[in-house]
């Protein structure tokens, strides 16, 4: 069974005064996380979708996807933390491995993605269920294009790592469940102050991650530059406007 | 939602478009299984059109070949799952007397209209043509081109004269095989002769009765056929329907479905002379994609010959792999290069 845990815990700070989180903000019409809940309900190998908030915004949200064709759709209250809704997900995964005789976690796989990724792909869903069923975790990654450089007192560069072994994160990042679940109990406090990132865990404790190649416009839409930037990606329709 | 198209800028180049829509009440919405390459999508491709034409037609994506699975149908018409085979043709009226393919109004994926080239494709469920239990779906990729054929074959069936003893097929390309194959099925009893230029192409015929080059015809050419379909297109279209005209029998029907490159000049005097009947036909309806289903759900036989077309199936996940399967195509002598559309 393959569940989509959507990540929608933004608070809205990083994008200037609004005060609604930036996955509510209507992209082409529509609020961005709508668009990307599309894409997982489209998909024939998902068989669920959760919606994961801040709680003041659970009725929100729940009144966002009303409409007959989002009924599926369960919305659920984030934690403070990632780390914490990440484990709301994986309880509600149980669950629903539960009710559908999948006899809980097992081997479901969960599909995390950020709710402000709009524009994942069909192929890179596809990918990442492939990648966990052959490998047991994936992340998202397009090559680093920039030159990156790592600066231990945020003055002076301290090392310029080999750009071909560097890629940029992006999301979903997918697990098999059951494993993600004995990962995380497995953190102590202090590491799970500090992992800010599934993948991580993983690689903390020497689990393999493999890649899954995203594409550049699989952007996040944090700051309101990259609003500009995703309509601006809408908007380019080089036909003339037909309808397909 | 928002989805992908992957649009020919200019020759050679293709460029990914997101796009957001509004799925309409009446649409299903597809997500294309495979595509394949059909010799139009080729030359825009490659660049080989008037450049005015070029100028007219794109950005478009290409492709108007292809099976899908059903995402969503809100209509009911099919399950989720389904696989279809979306016909290319859009019109916008019906007439009368004029079919659908023949309207100018009508609209045509990836001639000006966008192809099949996308991540998720909304159409009409009345435009989907649900595909046969058994049929490989690298073959219901080119159903349409089946369809062509079956077009020109129902006009044929309604306008030739009833002697059909012995048909023969000029081109020994992919819809001369076609062609010949639905001949073979459709008319049992009948000989049917296929002619070519290529000896390695017409080996794959071995379901007609003479396959032959065209300059090794029989010197008693009496009664060589009593109708003809001219397969060929491009330059050496005008050289195949002058050797139909010389060598057919009066009366008969000539079945015009290649595409010319420039006007062909033809011998109207000897076409004066046998009373002859020449008619065209081009794409097809989806009347024409049911009935091509029909045939090959009744015809598992026929089926397993058009896997003889299938040439390459190469997997697009990446731009760069479109790029590549058009590549190939470029190469493929005989057969259909197919994209199994992981994008």
């Amino acid at each position: 069974m393959v569940i989509a845990a959507i990540l929608a815990g933004g608070s809205g700070s990083r994008m200037g005064n609004t005060a609604k989180p930036k996955q509510f903000m209507e992209l082409g019409g529509k609020p961005i996380l709508l668009h990307t809940v599309d894409k997982f309900l489209l998909h024939p190998e998902v068989d669920g979708v959760a919606v994961l908030c801040p709680a003041q915004w659970v009725s929100y949200t729940k009144d966002l996807l009303s409409a007959p064709e989002y009924q599926s759709v369960e919305v659920l209250a984030g934690g403070a933390t990632r780390n914490e809704t990440l484990k709301n997900a994986l309880e509600w995964a149980r669950h629903i491995g539960e009710d559908s005789g999948f006899g809980g976690c097992g081997d479901n796989i969960l599909v995390t993605h950020d709710a402000v990724r709009p524009f994942v792909t069909h192929r890179i869903i596809s990918e990442n269920i492939a990648a966990v069923k052959e490998g047991g975790a994936c992340d998202t990654v397009v090559p680093a294009t920039d030159t990156i450089v790592r600066s231990a007192d945020g003055k002076a560069i301290s090392e310029i790592p080999p750009r071909p072994e560097l890629y940029q994160g992006q999301t979903p990042q997918s697990f098999r469940c059951k494993e993600l679940a004995e990962l995380m109990e497995s953190l102590t406090q202090e590491e799970e102050a500090v992992l800010t990132d599934a993948c991580k865990i993983y690689v903390l404790r020497g689990r393999p991650v493999y890649l899954v190649q995203g594409e550049v416009y699989n952007m996040k839409i944090t700051y309101p530059y990259d609003v500009k930037v995703a309509k601006a990606l809408l908007d380019l329709d080089l036909s003339d406007g037909e309808k397909t | 939602m928002i989805s992908v198209t992957y649009r020919l800028t200019a020759p050679g180049m293709i460029q990914p478009d997101c796009r957001e829509f509004e799925l309409q009440p009446r649409e299903a919405l597809l997500r294309p299984l495979y595509l394949s390459i059909c010799r139009a999508d080729q030359r825009y491709y490659q660049g080989n059109r008037p450049p005015e034409v070029l100028a007219k037609k794109l950005p478009m994506a290409l492709i108007h070949e292809c099976c899908a699975t059903v995402v969503y149908d809100p209509t009911g018409t099919f399950k989720k799952g389904d696989t279809v085979v979306p016909c290319p043709n859009v019109p916008s009226e019906v007439d009368a007397f004029i079919a659908e393919n023949y309207l100018p109004s009508s609209k045509f994926r990836s001639s000006g209209y966008d192809g099949f080239m996308q991540e998720y494709v909304a159409v009409q469920p009345e435009r989907l043509t649900k595909a046969p239990a058994n049929i490989p779906p690298q073959v219901l990729a080119f159903l349409e081109l089946i369809s062509v054929s079956m077009h020109a074959l129902t006009r044929f069936d309604a306008i030739a004269h009833g002697r059909r003893e012995k048909l023969a097929v000029w081109g020994d390309g992919n819809l001369g095989f076609i062609h010949s194959l639905l001949l073979r099925y459709l008319y049992p009893q009948a000989e049917i002769t296929v002619l070519g230029v290529d000896e390695e192409k017409l080996s794959y015929f071995t379901f007609c009765d003479r396959r032959m080059h065209v300059n090794d015809l029989p010197k008693d050419k009496s009664r060589f056929c009593d109708h003809a379909f001219e397969c060929v297109g491009g330059q050496a279209a005008q050289y195949a329907i002058n050797q139909m005209i010389d060598v057919i029998s009066p009366e008969a029907t000539i079945s015009l479905l290649g595409v010319s490159e420039n006007p062909p000049p033809v011998n109207t005097r000897l076409v004066l002379e046998k009373g002859l009947r020449l008619f065209g036909s081009s794409r097809s309806g989806v009347a024409d994609f049911q009935a091509a289903a029909d045939l090959l759900a009744q015809n598992p036989k026929a089926a397993a010959y058009l896997e003889q077309l299938v040439g390459e199936v190469i997997p697009v996940r990446s731009l760069p792999d479109i790029h590549k399967a058009f590549a190939a195509d470029n190469h493929l002598r005989f057969g259909k290069t197919v994209m199994s559309w992981e994008i």
